[in-house]
């Protein structure tokens, strides 16, 4: 196996959003005093008057930007995942979503990888109370590469986006030419007797499942549904008609996220045996992003135990 | 501004509080008290103060408008259809499943409504953005933005009058419907605003206070702020709820989210008929 090389999708999107900003003088950035962790200061270096720090005031921040949009403007907003999604839901869903604003809404420390801040400050719900929105698009990046083709993306695309990004340095699995499209997903291998979908930093390790599980003579598809909504309705449907029976991973809770989205796809169009890895409904904890994927069940080795059990369930 | 002009504005107003009680009977359903409250500012703001051509709603240096307190969406409705942004007949369709007049304001549904509200305390971060835009792009517009009184007990509100007055927003004004009741009761028993000026002045604003009832002293106010650079200006606008109408400002509670009876209506309407208090 070769060498995996790691990159942070947060540090992606400090990139790509710099150099957005030197192609486009409509972009604006918006932060809540977070920007060296959303890594959102280096736009903010670069063109000071398009950055517009907001302090600790995520609410005002949101509806901020939703006047810029009105005005022409593509807003991007940062701060951690549990502010942007949580802390202004009642923003995002009235002057955000409700407007179609062109607010990209950007969040960096998603999901328990947040690590040793601990629970407090590890989203875990968001995609649930995002998608939920009418209007909202919600894009779960796989890694670095990706991300920085979905903020690409997101500058393009007129109207109201969530984007979920992690703090760690996680494994790139994408080639610099993928291209991504937004409400696609991408068939990362295929594989005849189940279908893992999986979204943000578990597609890596949803590929080593399946590796593994190759091992064990089961041939796993392995699905980057990295576009939450719109959902891949088609391809959810194809791929579980095929191989009969689907996994799906994300680092979140199991409730309402990418797993119940394609659980409510698959139960109105084609229900096959399913199980869930994520997050048990459980708050998390402080300690290392390792350590906490291995206690809550986030690892290649929870992968193939939920691939057997949910094959064995195969009629 | 003569004598002339500030009469023509008074029946203006007188109008527009017409519309207010014709259409939440209509309707069987809305905010009259906020509404009639408001009739005085939004007046003076439409056929006044607002750069705007109701024929290009979307004209680029047309001044914006944020109003917060989404629920007197009547009042601002009667405003727009007087304007001419749409025929007054329409008026009669609000609330009514299929029509552009939402209970509470939509941007997406109506020409000239700058931003949807209705969720309180959203509207004042709303106007600074659109009040960085025009700073950004050196488009000298101005941005108003009407809040309600009992409104202000939001704690966005706050976060966004922080962030006007740190960026000297001076192309914003925002106007306080200070009519001293909110649903539930005297904002005073509820939870006191006091000492109000000094909370918007600590925040970095300038504060003027002024009848919200009288056109010529909120044309003095809007001038006035206007005028004042470098900082954002509030107009504490005081009003009285149900203004206009007596049945109505003797019981401001009863109307604040009911419409009069088809009995009162007729009484309101003789009432607004016949303009009073007029200044010269």
């Amino acid at each position: 196996m070769s060498e995996v090389k790691l990159a942070a999708t947060r540090d992606a999107y400090g990139k790509a959003l710099a150099q957005l900003g030197k192609e486009n003088p409509n972009v604006v950035v918006l932060d809540a005093d977070l920007s060296a962790s959303t890594k959102t200061a280096e736009f903010g270096k670069l063109f000071p008057d398009r950055f517009f720090n907001m302090g600790v005031a995520e609410q005002d921040m949101i509806s901020t930007a939703a006047g810029l949009a009105a005005c022409g403007k593509i807003a991007f907003a940062s701060t951690f995942a549990v502010f942007g999604s949580g802390r202004a839901w009642d923003q995002v869903r009235l002057s955000v979503a409700y407007t179609r604003a062109n607010v990209k809404i950007v969040v960096t420390h998603a999901g328990i990888v947040t690590g040793e801040d601990g629970a407090s400050h590890q989203a875990n719900e968001d995609i649930a109370i995002m998608r939920v929105i009418p209007n909202m698009t919600v894009v779960v990046p796989s890694d670095s590469v990706e991300t920085e083709k979905v903020i690409r993306a997101a500058a393009e695309f007129h109207g109201p986006m969530y984007i979920r990004l992690s703090r760690p340095k996680t494994p790139i699995i994408n080639a610099e030419d993928y291209k991504f499209q937004l409400g696609r997903g991408v068939v990362l291998r295929p594989g005849k007797d189940l279908t893992i979908f999986s979204c943000g930093i578990m597609v890596a390790t949803a590929l080593d499942a399946a590796a593994d599980l190759a091992g064990k003579g089961i041939e796993a598809e392995v699905i980057n549904l990295h576009t939450i909504k719109p959902l891949d309705k088609k391809l959810i449907v194809d791929s579980a008609k095929r191989t009969g029976a689907v996994v799906t991973v994300e680092e979140h809770s199991i409730l309402g996220g990418l797993g119940g989205a394609v659980a409510e796809v698959l139960v109105e169009n084609c229900a096959v045996p399913m199980v869930r890895v994520g997050l048990k409904d459980v708050f998390g904890e402080s300690g290392k992003p390792d350590e906490l994927l291995v206690k809550y069940g986030l690892t290649a080795e929870e992968i193939v135990k939920a691939a057997r059990s949910v094959i064995k369930r195969k009629s | 501004m003569s004598g002339d002009e500030i009469k023509k504005l008074q029946e203006i107003a007188s109008k527009l509080r017409q519309h207010v009680i014709a259409m939440t009977c209509a309707a069987a359903s809305g905010h009259p008290g906020g509404s009639l409250s408001a009739a005085d500012i939004i007046t003076v703001l439409y056929f006044h103060a607002l750069r705007h051509n109701p024929k290009d709603p979307g004209w680029t240096e047309r001044d914006r408008f944020v109003m917060s307190k989404g629920h007197a969406a009547p009042i601002l409705y009667s405003a727009l259809a007087e304007a001419g942004y749409f025929p007054a007949k329409y008026l009669k369709t609000l609330r009514q499943i299929g029509s552009s007049l939402q209970g509470h304001i939509d941007m997406l549904s109506l020409p000239g409504i700058e931003m949807s509200t209705g969720s309180l305390g959203q509207g004042l971060s709303a106007a600074n953005g659109m009040a960085l835009a025009g700073r950004l792009d050196k488009n000298d517009y101005r941005v108003y933005c009407l809040l309600g009184d009992g409104e202000c007990q939001e704690g966005q509100v706050w976060e966004a009058a922080m962030t006007s007055g740190h960026r000297k927003l001076d192309n914003l004004t925002a106007i306080v419907d200070h009519n001293k009741y909110q649903i539930d009761g005297k904002i005073e028993d509820i939870k006191t605003l006091a000492p109000f000026e000094d909370k918007w002045r600590s925040f970095n604003w300038h504060v003027i206070r002024c009848d919200g009832h009288s056109i010529k002293a909120l044309i003095e106010a809007i001038d006035n702020a206007k005028k004042t650079k470098g900082k954002p200006t509030v107009i504490i606008a005081d009003t009285i709820k149900g203004k206009g109408v007596s049945f109505m400002e003797a019981a401001p509670l009863s109307f604040h989210g009911s419409p009069p009876t088809p009995e009162q209506e007729k009484q309101a309407l003789c009432e607004l008929c016949k303009i009073k208090d007029i200044e010269l």
